[in-house]
């Protein structure tokens, strides 16, 4: 059933309305989470103001880390079935993933000072998320390598798999080892987070998400238009 | 068997390694990749005298004493099976106070006591606006009562 959007054309047929609704409905509840977050909500008994931050911290973890997933999982689906579009989306994925990475260390740091009295420590979860932002950049570097050297895409594939071993490795970080950082605060049953301060949260994660995946769409239409344009260029060349 | 499900089960098996190649890295790495002892780490086995250390825990309610010196300061971390006497001269973080969490990093002394030259203050999971701090003292109260069962 998905060979059917696997064609470019159809899938530009789908993608071309969809990006600007997911980027537009992406910002306003981006922004209505930022503006509930920084004005609606009681500071934390603990942290006071800086709790704020986690309107910008959480999301930027989750794409980070659900940037790799989507690189992973096009990896997989273009190694086992071959098709180009999923190639393409997994290379979609790395500048902003490893922007949203870049994002939850900054905005990790900047918290850190006040509440830890540190801007940085090597510990585990802030070590591991560090390894990802690096790891993200060594993938982009692959891959535009493998697209100028006229390769199949098939390395920066084998890559993006076996980089999926720092998913679990950040995500239980907190668990197997004594970290500075603090343990889970959510998961999907339950939050250690009250209500009160919570409540702007799914509105920046969702936002942040949607415009995450309309950039990812906008990419791979700029990747499929500069794949049109070279071969529309080598068949005038050849002419 | 076709082509592609010889892929699909290469792929497959190359996903089960590396998550088994990490989970074996990992749990051999469990002490190593700790970032601060816990107290009852280091009771009777404590690092050198002298080498670069973190420890880590809650410090123990009512055990904060300001110094004669008035920049000096002990207290003692728990984990709640152990605990070690730590002394500190310097400013501490905001966030640093009784019951709560603290990673000091410094050396043991011969006597088993911590002399930090530097403390981070640990937050923990839970977020709440003030006007419920209340109820929360009082469930942590009965939190560790339970514990001390």
């Amino acid at each position: 059933m998905f060979h059917a959007y696997a064609n470019p054309a159809r899938f530009l047929k789908i993608a071309r309305p969809l990006t600007p609704m997911l980027i537009w409905t992406g910002i306003a509840l981006a922004a209505f989470g930022a503006w509930a977050g920084l004005t609606q909500t009681p500071p934390d008994y603990l942290q006071g103001e800086t709790v704020r931050i986690l309107y910008l911290h959480v999301p930027a973890a989750w794409l980070g880390m659900g940037g790799w997933s989507g690189i992973a999982i096009g990896s997989i689906a273009y190694l086992v079935w071959r098709h180009p579009l999923a190639a393409l989306s997994a290379r979609a994925c790395a500048v902003p993933g490893a922007l949203f990475a870049a994002v939850c260390l900054i905005t990790g740091s900047i918290w850190g000072r006040p509440t830890w009295g540190t801007w940085w420590q090597w510990d585990g979860r802030l070590t591991s998320m560090l390894l990802l932002f690096f790891v993200y950049l060594a993938y982009i570097a692959l891959s535009r390598a493998d697209g100028q050297r006229g390769g199949d895409g098939r390395i920066p594939a084998l890559f993006g798999l076996a980089g999926t071993v720092l998913l679990p490795i950040i995500r239980y970080s907190v668990v197997w080892w004594n970290t500075l950082h603090q343990g889970q605060s959510l998961t999907l049953t339950k939050s250690t987070i009250d209500n009160a301060i919570l409540w702007p949260l799914p509105f920046t994660l969702v936002g942040f998400t949607l415009l995450f995946a309309g950039i990812v769409l906008m990419r791979m239409r700029a990747m499929l238009a500069a794949g049109k344009v070279e071969a529309r260029m080598r068949r005038m060349a050849a002419a | 068997m076709k082509a592609k499900h010889q892929r699909l089960a290469l792929v497959g098996l190359g996903l089960v390694t590396i998550m088994g190649a990490s989970g074996l890295a990992l749990s051999a790495l469990q002490d190593e990749a700790a970032f601060f002892y816990a107290p009852a780490d280091v009771v009777g086995k404590a690092p050198p005298v002298g080498r670069a250390v973190r420890l880590g825990g809650m410090v123990e309610a009512g055990s904060i004493k300001k110094q004669g010196d008035g920049v000096s300061i002990a207290f003692t971390v728990t984990d709640g099976k152990a605990s070690v006497p730590v002394t500190f001269s310097g400013i501490t973080p905001d966030l640093f106070k009784e019951k709560s969490g603290v990673v000091a990093e410094g050396e043991f002394r011969a006597d088993g006591s911590f002399a930090a030259d530097n403390l981070l203050a640990k937050h923990d999971e839970r977020y709440m606006p003030p006007q419920m701090k209340g109820k929360m003292a009082a469930a942590e109260t009965l939190d560790t009562k339970t514990a001390q069962q």
